[in-house]
């Protein structure tokens, strides 16, 4: 009987290490099971890319539909070569369609937020989108608002 | 001059020497050919001791050192308009730091401390010796499941305070001053990483957990035997157990989070 009680007791502990290391993958941490590891590859040039980082996520609406799988120079434009890797069921963006780099907050993470075209094609594997809008950079910004109060 | 030099020769040997045994201890109790029948409830046993015993000041202590980050972040992030951020905080706080350190530091106090004198009083009333004459290795039977369960019980008491804490967090944050609920979720979510901060505090917990039960037994197992020698192990355990957890942590975190 008090064996019982000691194993119900270990039992309860051990349920309760489980129930924990769950709930801090995907309360906490947002782990989501299913890794969708499909899909097609889009890439974009951006000016400036201001602190996107890899497996940085992609939206459309809010919504995450991929995420950025690398980020490189493009040595003959000088430009940043962003690919990213959109999920295969969303099949529908157009080819006419803009990228630019969000931020999520105030001090948030950058995320590139996709904004969809009118065009009837649609993107593919290897497309690329020449609609970029690059990251807000706080100095330009305040360097501009200078310039402007300077010549007024 | 040179009886100085002779203490400080003779008291590195001790030490040297204590390491010496305490690493055989380990070896001879840990690497033995496990024999699950007889093995199992002893365990069973000392998990309740160690780990069962410990949820309740685990539960506690969590829920308010959740509750206390959540109010100390809030009021420092309200001034700059970004208290959506208490989440994310109190998150990477628990998960990368406290709930590792602090669960090692009250299981030091709370079990190791019991495991010692435990096995000290074992020695000192003679039944370590008489389980040898009788022809039952103590080491197999007094030590290797107290080090078992102790390695056991902490990761998981750890993970469950990070758990309680967070929740503590969003009670204060959420519930009482008023933060928007998705936003506190979605922050933590968002910089929260599974295998780089969940995965390393649970490996912190691991490194303490063995550090910790290893210090507590080893204690109680080359403890004077007299009620004299059982307080100062004790007391060694404790001390030497909360020193070894927050020196191990630094190195631990210069490793995972530091670029070393």
């Amino acid at each position: 009987m008090r064996m019982r009680t000691l194993e119900i007791g270990v039992g309860v502990l051990i349920l309760a290490g489980v129930i924990s290391l769950v709930m801090l993958a995907v309360n906490v941490s947002g782990l989501s099971l299913s890794k969708n590891t499909g899909g097609y590859t889009v890439s974009a040039r951006f000016e400036n890319v201001g602190g996107l980082t890899e497996r940085a996520k992609v939206s459309l609406s809010g919504v995450p539909i991929g995420e950025v799988t690398a980020i490189r120079i493009d040595s003959r434009m000088l430009m940043a070569d962003v690919e990213m890797r959109i999920y295969s069921e969303v099949d529908y963006l157009s080819i006419d369609s803009s990228a630019q780099i969000l931020t999520a907050g105030l001090l948030g993470e950058k995320y590139i937020g996709i904004t969809p075209g009118f065009e009837e094609e649609t993107l593919k594997d290897g497309s690329r989108i020449d609609d970029t809008q690059s990251a807000l950079v706080l100095e330009e910004l305040i360097g501009k608002f200078l310039f402007n109060k300077v010549s007024e | 001059m040179i009886d100085r030099i002779q203490m400080l020769g003779r008291v590195t040997l001790d030490r040297l020497a204590a390491i010496g045994r305490s690493g055989q201890m380990l070896t001879q109790s840990m690497l033995v050919p496990p024999t699950p029948r007889v093995m199992f409830p002893l365990l069973i046993k000392q998990l309740h001791f160690v780990g069962v015993l410990s949820l309740v000041i685990i539960l506690v202590s969590g829920l308010f050192i959740g509750m206390v980050i959540g109010l100390q972040g809030y009021t420092i992030l309200v001034d700059y308009g970004s208290e959506q951020a208490v989440g994310q905080m109190v998150a990477l706080s628990l998960v990368r730091e406290l709930a590792p350190v602090v669960t090692a530091l009250l299981f030091a106090g709370r079990a190791g401390s019991a495991v010692t004198a435990e096995i000290g009083l074992m020695k000192a009333t003679e039944q370590l010796a008489s389980y040898e004459m009788i022809g039952v290795d103590p080491m197999r039977r007094i030590i290797a499941p107290r080090l078992w369960a102790g390695f056991i019980s902490l990761p998981i008491l750890t993970m469950i305070f990070a758990v309680v804490g967070i929740w503590g967090g969003s009670l204060v944050a959420v519930d009482w001053l008023g933060i928007y609920a998705g936003s506190f979720w979605a922050n933590m979510q968002a910089s929260v990483d599974f295998s780089t901060d969940v995965m390393n505090g649970i490996i912190k917990s691991l490194v303490f957990g063995f550090v910790v039960i290893w210090i507590a037994v080893f204690q109680g197992y080359d403890a004077t035997p007299t009620s004299e020698g059982i307080s100062k192990a004790t007391t060694r355990t404790v001390v030497y157990s909360s020193l070894a957890v927050l020196g191990l942590d630094f190195i631990l975190t210069a490793m995972m989070f530091g670029d070393i």
